[in-house]
């Protein structure tokens, strides 16, 4: 089958490898219809998450139709059409039984890796590194799901588009969990760093949870427009706005309620620290560039909650954490528990309360993947967000 | 409500001495050495840095005549030296190394002094410090040497010890009836080829050996609770061990924790284990696998893995990834 892997910093390739086999009785193999390139996919696109390795097959946003089942699969049946979560959970240890799947303590093959990096192993992941399992991921034709009987969702509205339910199995559960996670009160301000699609999606969700006003920031205009015009949020670009500053005067000098920071690790600042973060980062002295996430301790107001979607994946530095204890902030984060997520978000866009494929900008085929990446990566063609079709 | 109280007190309080009778204490701290290796370790690769790069210098001010290649293999051993001691655990040997380095680096200093051209009281200066580092080397070799001895077994030495846990999310019955039939152990237990029950109590281990090789004994169950415990001991065969496994049920959802307990005298005495623990085979991290498998296998009815799916072409550096795998 034709896979797209990794080989290195700014180097994936659509490469023929061979088919994917049932390896343990609770798998199954889907065939895969649509699969998209995700942020978090850039993080591993520009080398910063260790433990990638030559010819791994990225991709953890995918859906498609099942055509192998183990013995352990009873719940799903050949030709079934369902969406695949990226965390991979077991649905049986101590996490899964509070629903906390993202950190699955039995799906991460690799937890002895995980262990040695971040003291505890979070859940297996599709096509994110070794240190979460190594598990060959979803920008392919086929992909073995593991846990089959757990993660998986069964499509069964034959009038709904791949379009509509794909981004179920990451961005729209993430985005969604980055606004639960701030705990709004009705008519509370939220502030969201990124307008990507996880932060398209989380400021969509802050409305949905009752927020009153939603202040988007980044500097691309398309993706303003995106947030302004598409999921009415007001917005600020960076590189004409002091952000802090505007953040207070749009807030009576309070602050927002609550901060969602949705760029992660690689976050663009301008300034000193802006360069400061880059060459330490370059020089491997950190791995992760925090300036959203600094900015968003140093804008929450007092008591308010500072939720993280964004990925970081080792260490930072220069944290304001004297700012995040003198003013009783709480910080929430995680991978996203997408299977927590699935029924109620498919009801939702059942419902027409949102249809999720207002973010994606660029169509192709599986083999323009490195394309995909490129434009992505850079910006170029406005482009948002890219799904693939086999 | 009040007179349910009496009744559920004592049972809470049973639950919670059981468990602190059976979890192990703490782990302290026993190796103080250890802070002194590391600065070592770093002042090998300081030194070696400076014999690498700047040998000329280095020469001139400890008073010896030129010799770039000498100087820079010195060098060499020394940044070899002090990556062995910053990345192993118990960096025993590789202290040692260092006073073998230290009575070469005397003894070289002591033939440059005999050469025509060298400045005597420089070498001697230089011999001096040199003389220092070694004292240093010594007593932290030896002090690590004991720190390896007491985490052996006190009264038998020659044996390790080896301790873990790990929290599985089924009733004790259930684990203790899995664990019960020796035969299931291989499906969790990877260093172990085969287990057969001769008779109620007895049975015949083959486990893997170096090299392909395998090593065999029979044991005997020395003490078995129901649902609590089952203990083991070898009664002959190549590797003579002994061990316990306790299931201690945990408060309402939190399932069962499982601890090992192992003491076994390898093929080649301790000796023999150092050796394998410095090539990375540490016996504690094979046990802690055995048991995320048993508790994986347990939980979820199969053990998760990636062995056997595609991918790309591989460069050599997915090698090198999975060399760390205890697994």
């Amino acid at each position: 089958m034709k896979a797209t892997c990794w080989h290195g910093a700014h180097d994936v390739r659509v490469e023929n490898v061979p088919d994917p086999k049932i390896l343990n009785p609770r798998d199954a193999i889907v065939k895969i219809t649509s699969t998209a390139i995700c942020g978090s996919d850039l993080h591993l696109y520009d080398g910063y998450i260790p433990t990638m390795a030559d010819g791994d097959i990225l991709g953890h946003e995918f859906m498609g139709e099942i055509v192998e089942l183990g013995s352990g699969v009873k719940n799903l049946k050949i030709g079934d059409r369902v969406v695949v979560p990226f965390p991979i959970a077991c649905g049986n240890c101590y996490f899964c039984a509070k629903e906390e799947y993202s950190l699955c303590e039995n799906s991460n093959p690799n937890a002895w890796m995980a262990e040695k990096m971040w003291g505890h192993s979070p859940s297996g992941i599709f096509g994110y590194s070794h240190l979460v399992g190594g598990y060959a991921g979803g920008q392919a034709e086929y992909a073995r799901v593991p846990f089959a009987d757990v993660g998986p969702i069964k499509i069964e509205n034959s009038g709904l588009s791949d379009e509509q339910v794909l981004f179920l199995s990451d961005i729209f559960p993430t985005g969604y969990m980055a606004a639960e996670n701030c705990d709004i009160k009705p008519d509370d301000t939220v502030a969201v760093w990124g307008c990507g699609p996880v932060g398209q999606f989380a400021i969509k969700s802050a409305f949905m949870l009752g927020a009153g006003r939603v202040i988007a920031i980044d500097r691309f205009p398309e993706r303003l427009r995106m947030a302004r015009e598409q999921v009415g949020a007001e917005t600020l670009n960076y590189e004409e706005f002091d952000v802090l500053d505007s953040l207070k005067e749009m807030t009576g000098g309070r602050g927002p309620d609550a901060c969602i920071d949705a760029v992660g690790m690689e976050a663009h600042s301008h300034g000193m620290m802006g360069t400061y973060d880059k060459v330490k980062q370059a020089m491997r002295l950190q791995s992760d560039r925090p300036p959203v996430l600094r900015e968003a301790i140093m804008a929450c107001r007092n008591g308010g909650t500072v939720s993280v979607p964004g990925v970081y994946g080792g260490f930072i530095d220069k944290m304001p954490f004297g700012s995040f204890m003198n003013r009783s902030l709480t910080i929430k984060t995680g991978q996203t528990h997408v299977q927590r997520y699935l029924r109620p978000l498919l009801d939702r866009i059942e419902n027409g309360e949102i249809d999720p494929s207002f973010v994606i900008t660029h169509r192709m085929r599986l083999d323009d993947a490195a394309h995909g990446y490129d434009i992505f990566k850079n910006k170029e063609e406005n482009c948002i967000k890219v799904v693939m079709h086999p | 409500m009040q007179a349910a109280r009496p009744s559920t007190a004592p049972a809470n309080q049973r639950s919670q001495t059981m468990r602190a009778d059976v979890l192990p204490p703490p782990r302290r701290k026993t190796d103080t050495a250890l802070p002194l290796a590391r600065g070592l370790g770093w002042f090998s690769i300081g030194l070696g840095l400076a014999e690498l790069v700047a040998p000329r210098q280095l020469a001139r001010f400890i008073g010896v005549t030129d010799n770039t290649t000498l100087i820079q293999a010195m060098g060499v051993r020394e940044i070899a030296a002090g990556i062995g001691i910053l990345t192993q655990r118990r960096p025993t040997a590789w202290v040692w190394a260092r006073v073998g380095g230290d009575a070469l680096d005397l003894s070289l200093l002591a033939a440059a002094a005999r050469q025509p051209g060298s400045d005597n009281t420089r070498i001697a200066v230089a011999a001096a410090a040199v003389a220092g580092v070694t004292a240093l080397d010594l007593a932290c070799s030896q002090q690590l040497a004991r720190a390896n001895w007491a985490s052996a077994d006190s009264e038998n030495e020659g044996r390790i010890n080896v301790q873990k846990t790990m929290a599985v999310n089924r009733p004790a019955q259930e684990l203790y009836a899995y664990w019960h039939n020796f035969e299931n152990l291989p499906n969790f237990m990877k260093h172990l080829k085969s287990v057969t029950t001769t008779d109620a109590r007895t049975s015949h281990w083959v486990a893997k050996g170096p090299a392909g090789s395998s090593v065999e004994w029979d044991a005997e169950v020395t003490e078995d609770r129901p649902n609590e415990l089952i203990a083991w001991r070898s009664t002959n065969g190549d590797v003579e061990n002994s061990g316990v496994v306790r299931f201690v049920p945990e408060p309402a959802g939190r399932g069962t924790i499982v601890r090992v307990e192992m003491k076994y005298t390898p093929p080649a005495g301790v000796v023999g284990a150092m050796v394998a623990k410095l090539f990375g085979e540490e016996p504690e991290q094979q046990v802690q696998e055995d048991l995320r498998r048993f508790k994986r296998f347990m939980e979820t009815g199969e053990i998760p893995t990636i062995e056997g799916q595609p991918a790309g072409p591989r460069g050599s550096l997915y090698k090198l990834l999975k060399k760390g795998d205890p697994a």
